[in-house]
């Protein structure tokens, strides 16, 4: 009795084995896709992923480490174990990932599709393409406000922000350089397009710090993009620096009493690098896919980013879950984009690190 | 009988066994079979330690003095760079072999290794170096030094070359002394960093000050705690130690998230002050986000790795020596004082140094609560591995942090000795 | 209840812990000036909490406690001014003996010339002059022991508390710290209350000796009489070696009384009445077993029993005979190892006799 039940499990066991055999060898096929969380890698989930997934019986692993990026596809360069296919970033680090070799460069008119009219994709595209880069959105750093905690009018510009004692509050800004340095200029009287003509002596920068001088007693400072909407939410701040995705999640969906300033504006390209040596026909199929007209289009109604593509613009629609018409909530649209500063990635590259540390220096004074 | 007489002295002195072979030698062959299996059943601990603690820190050290991406990259350009004499602008034989590596580099896809590694003292070298890489393509024959001029004036600012000089060699103190606020200037001397840049030293001081603070801290509250765990009946005490014990059970994100609940300026401990009239609704003061944010978690968390050694000293300590100081006259406070307390220094000391090193490498509660007033200097470590990626920065700044721990830890041990821990 | 003559009164003292059960019930108890007066009984019988009590460790549930002459319920221990030795001396590890010497007199402010000379004297008076400087833990037990005596008697209290001072002290050094004990007590004419669970200490050391048992004091008298007069059956038990036989009394006076032994031998014991009330009480009969004749002569001893050798022990100074008599396999007798003793054999029928002054017939 008791042998024969040993035979049957023994059995089974191995027939499981060889049914499972197959399946492990299908999910082989599957790609590592880091990205940065939250809504926007849900958008990107429903966009992208599962659609991929459908055609191609690819399994997606996602992996919410984008946060620090640039420092995972060094280390697993570095050990020789590549274990990420497809990274998301933010344009400045791809260019430093670039430069240093531990990311792919790409031929985007030979792998990338071309856009409906047959625009190629390097004239599609609305920023420049960089050698290692894929374009997909283009997001804002901005600031928004409670509408709740004002009682006169509400700020609208930059300048509004440095001004305390007609809006009062506490504000929250980025623990970084960028973005504050050249909202620092324009309310000391800078023209959001010589910025970074500003930035470029030392001279300048004094000028930035000097005028961020002015308000750091009042400032909390963020790290993680989820916090500047609940700071926002629960009047610990009356103006925030913030992601307009995340800010429009809060002000659309959650039905909070947020209102976006799109004054200063500060938007940058977000996109796909692949890791050295992982430039394979499956992630090429895969950046295809997710980077035509079609998809990139799709995302927008999941998030308000704006879709890099010119021909995405015209696709864009209404929001999924609330049916809201997306386009005035877009960075990319030419309302918003009055008085915006396209951030400069080669600037951040160049000067990032020194302007790291004498921020740090700053705040730890 | 004859063993008994073999195992004398014999003429020469040695000591016997039964056998007629020295005592010594017996004995270390008995021995040999239990130290033999001691060593092998420690082996994988040993082995655990090398390469999850040793080598790492060793890395760690090599990585903060020992910086060899020029070499690796531009090999005879460094070798060239290192027998000239560092005047003015190289010759043509330098300029002709560096454009012919930084176009190799080029076509390698590497000279951002080297360009990031020169940016570092050199702000703005990243797009020079690519930059020219790039142009270099175009220039086919020399000379290459007035063509490099021609591609960018930078080549031609003997400053950039004596800065290329210095940073080709591999071993460099350049991170150590970033790591304390120096530099060196053009002419190769070592001089504090401009006033608006200087931190690291800032940072180290606070980290120390906040440490000390937090263990002091640790120590006025865990005390009475631990006073009550050890003298309390057991069945109250054991229920108080699970209080203590609960925090360990519970994620360090949400115990570090309720404080935010708590301190936040419109937060639990806010609201009661402005009730009470203590703090007028507009003049909310800001617990959270600052030192006292960081203050206040950490000694929260770290509180009980005060009161375990301490309650285990105290429970060793019978109350008839609180007793016996009584009745020979000291009243309460001064038997509790000179009797109870000193008794209590091994469980204080063992308690502070816990606390205190761990402190001093404390992360994620100050990079939570710690706003920018708050932070340590382990914030700056990790922002250097997982931001500015600067690691060879962080290695040196953990180093020191390690040298510095040391360096207490040995003084402790001279002064307490450390065989007075007792870690419970 | 005090009486004025008393310098440590307890009266009508009680104790609970637990408001359930009394630790100690109703205790009355006088000792006078420079008495040396021992609280001896099995643990658990609440000699020690006596002490506590009037050390001021513990708080008397009810009566009041008379330290001479005035109630010391509410004062605080530390002014009570009593010395105390605790049972494993409780000498502070983080000082050296000097300073643990010192202590009483620092909290009391005396003047640095004054401790030291205090401290030198003491310690000299328990020979450990050479000793000021070493820790605690580097000296031997009979050492230390010195120490807490020394340390309890530095600042000339009224009165000495000793809780089992000599409990974790091997035999012959326990011995010999009784007599040094003694000794100090005899020589600074102090009074002192000890505590102990073993008798030949409190025989050795006390005038007068209190045995406790179940939170009473059972009695209180001076060593020879508690020996040799124990009142009732327990204190002749925890009291030196007694042998036991249980019976009703048939025939009482005064002076003497008839017991018949129960377990069928029917024998009549004559004996002497110390706790029986009247003829047909049940009684315990108590008679040393130091007192015992082997087959003594004809009309010799007042009681005559035969019994059976079982086991002879031979301990150097007597021989202890374990025998059978009536019902009683236990029944000891010390024979003297003296000139001539009577030489026994396992299994030899003899008989034993005693006068009836020297079995006491007590509660049963």
């Amino acid at each position: 009795m008791n042998h024969a039940f040993k035979t049957t499990a023994v059995a089974g066991v191995t027939a499981m084995g060889l049914l499972a055999a197959p399946a492990a060898t299908f999910a082989a096929e599957s790609l590592t896709i880091v990205s940065w969380g939250g809504a926007y890698e849900e958008s990107q989930r429903k966009a992208y992923y599962e659609p991929y997934t459908e055609m191609t019986g690819t399994e997606i692993t996602q992996v919410s480490k984008s946060a620090n990026g640039l420092a995972g596809v060094r280390s697993q360069v570095e050990a020789g174990n590549v274990t990420w296919d497809v990274v998301d970033m933010l344009e400045g680090p791809a260019i430093r990932a670039c430069d240093e070799g531990i990311i792919e460069p790409i031929d985007h008119d030979e792998i990338l599709k071309p856009a409906p009219n047959g625009d190629s994709p390097s004239e599609d595209f609305i920023p420049e393409l960089g050698e290692c880069f894929v374009p997909e959105i283009l997001y804002a750093t901005l600031f928004a406000y409670n509408a709740e905690m004002f009682d006169g009018d509400n700020p609208s510009t930059v300048k509004d922000v440095w001004n305390t004692a007609d809006y009062p509050g506490k504000r929250s800004l980025q623990k970084i350089p960028a973005g504050n340095l050249e909202w620092a200029l324009m309310a000391d009287g800078v023209d959001h397009e010589e910025v970074y003509d500003v930035l470029d002596s030392s001279d300048g920068v004094g000028r930035a710090f000097n005028s961020l001088n002015k308000i750091k007693g009042d400032v909390v400072w963020w790290s993680e993009g989820a916090q500047p909407p609940q700071l926002l939410a629960d009047e610990e701040v009356s103006i925030a620096t913030g992601y307009n995705g995340r800010f429009f999640n809060a002000q659309v969906v959650e039905d909070q009493p947020i209102e976006i300033m799109w004054d200063g504006q500060l938007f940058e390209v977000d996109g796909w690098v692949v890791p050295q040596g992982k430039l394979t026909d499956e992630v090429k199929q895969f950046l295809r896919f997710s980077t035509d007209t079609k998809r990139l289009a799709d995302q927008a109604k999941y998030i308000s980013y704006g879709p890099a593509r010119h021909s995405s613009a015209p696709m864009v629609g209404k929001h999924k879950e609330t049916g809201v018409e997306m386009s005035p909530h877009m960075p990319t649209n030419p309302e918003n984009l009055k008085t915006a500063i396209p951030k400069d990635a080669v600037f951040w590259a160049d000067k990032g690190d020194s302007l790291s540390e004498r921020f740090n220096a700053w705040l730890a004074m | 009988m004859a063993q008994h007489e073999s195992a004398t002295p014999a003429a020469d002195d040695v000591m016997r066994a039964a056998d007629g072979k020295p005592l010594k030698d017996s004995l270390r062959r008995s021995m040999r079979r239990a130290k033999t299996k001691a060593l092998l059943l420690v082996a994988p601990l040993g082995l655990f330690i090398l390469f999850s603690f040793a080598l790492p820190i060793a890395d760690m050290v090599k990585r903060s003095f020992y910086s060899p991406e020029i070499q690796n990259v531009l090999p005879e350009t460094a070798e060239l760079l290192g027998d000239w004499d560092g005047d003015g602008l190289p010759p043509e034989q330098i300029y002709a072999t560096f454009a012919k590596e930084l176009a190799q580099a080029d076509e390698n896809r590497n000279v951002g290794v080297v360009s990031q590694r020169v940016n570092y003292v050199m702000p703005g070298a990243r797009s020079l170096f690519s930059g020219t890489a790039r142009k270099l393509g175009n220039v086919d024959s020399g000379p290459y030094k007035p063509a490099m001029i021609e591609i960018d004036e930078d080549w031609g600012d003997p400053e950039v070359w004596s800065i290329l000089k210095r940073e080709a060699y591999p071993i460099t103190m350049a991170y150590y002394l970033s790591a304390v606020d120096l530099r060196y200037n053009a002419a190769g001397e070592i001089e504090a960093v401009a006033s608006y840049m200087q931190i690291y030293q800032k940072l180290f001081w606070r980290t120390l000050w906040m440490s000390v603070l937090i263990t002091v801290m640790t120590i006025l509250l865990g005390f009475p705690v631990s006073y009550l765990l050890a003298n309390l009946p057991v069945r109250t005490s054991n229920l108080l130690m699970i209080l203590v014990l609960l925090p360990f059970w519970t994620s360090l994100l949400v115990r570090t998230s309720s404080w935010i609940v708590i301190l936040q300026s419109e937060g639990v401990l806010n609201d009661v002050l402005v009730t009470f009239g203590i703090f007028s609704n507009d003049n909310r003061p800001q617990m959270i986000y600052n030192k006292i944010g960081t203050i206040v978690g950490m000694t929260h968390i770290l509180l009980p790795f005060m009161i375990l050694p301490l309650y285990s000293v105290m429970k060793g300590i019978p109350p008839s020596y609180l007793r016996a100081a009584r009745s020979l006259g000291a009243n309460p406070v001064v038997a509790f004082v000179r009797v109870y307390v000193p008794q209590t220094i091994p469980g204080i000391g063992a308690g502070s140094i816990l606390v205190f090193i761990l402190s001093i490498g404390y992360y994620i509660t100050p990079a939570l609560i710690g706003g920018s007033s708050g932070q340590l200097i382990s914030n700056f470590i990790a922002y250097h591995m997982q931001q500015s990626l600067n690691w060879h920065l962080a290695a040196a700044l953990g180093s020191i942090l390690l040298f510095v721990v040391l360096g207490l830890y040995y003084i402790y041990n001279k002064l307490v000795g450390a065989d007075a821990l007792k870690l419970g | 209840m005090s009486t004025d003559d008393a310098f440590v009164s307890f009266s009508e003292v009680q104790k609970s812990y637990d408001g359930e059960t009394l630790v100690v019930k109703n205790l009355n108890l006088d000792i006078a000036r420079g008495e040396f007066v021992t609280m001896l009984g099995p643990s658990g019988s609440g000699k020690t909490t006596c002490l506590m009590m009037l050390a001021g460790f513990e708080p008397a549930t009810h009566g009041e406690i008379y330290l001479d002459g005035s109630a010391i319920n509410k004062l605080a221990p530390h002014k009570r001014g009593i010395g105390m030795v605790f049972q494993n001396y409780a000498l502070f590890p983080h000082m050296t003996v000097g300073e643990n010497v010192a202590f009483p007199l620092q909290v009391r402010k005396y003047s640095k010339s004054e401790v030291d000379e205090r401290v030198k004297k003491a310690l000299d008076m328990v020979r450990l002059g050479a000793f000021a400087n070493r820790r605690p833990a580097q000296l031997s037990g009979g050492q230390q022991q010195r120490v807490a005596s020394a340390r309890a008697l530095v600042f000339e209290p009224k009165l000495v508390l000793m809780d089992e001072p000599l409990g974790a002290l091997d035999k012959n050094l326990r011995e010999e710290m009784q007599y040094e004990i003694k000794h100090l007590h005899e020589d600074l004419g102090i009074t002192m209350v000890y505590v102990t669970h073993d008798q030949s200490e409190a025989l050795t050391m006390s005038n007068r000796i209190a045995v406790f048992d179940d939170g009473i004091v059972q009695q209180l008298a001076d060593p020879p009489t508690l020996y040799e007069e124990p009142i009732n059956a327990f204190v002749a038990y925890f009291i030196g070696e007694n042998n036991r036989f249980y019976g009703k009394v048939t025939d009482m006076n005064d002076e003497r009384c008839t017991v018949e032994l129960e377990g069928g031998t029917e024998a009549k014991i004559a004996c002497k009445p110390v706790n029986v009330s009247g003829v047909g009480d049940r009684t315990t009969l108590s008679l040393r077993p130091e007192r015992v004749k082997v087959n003594p002569a004809e009309g010799e001893c007042d009681n005559v029993l035969d019994g059976t050798v079982r086991e002879l022990i031979y301990l150097g100074d007597h021989i202890r005979t374990r025998a059978s008599v009536g019902d009683n396999d236990e029944f000891i007798v010390k024979i003297p190892n003296a000139q001539g003793h009577a030489s026994l054999k396992r299994g030899d029928q003899v008989c034993f006799g005693w006068a009836a002054e020297d079995c006491r017939a007590l509660d049963a």
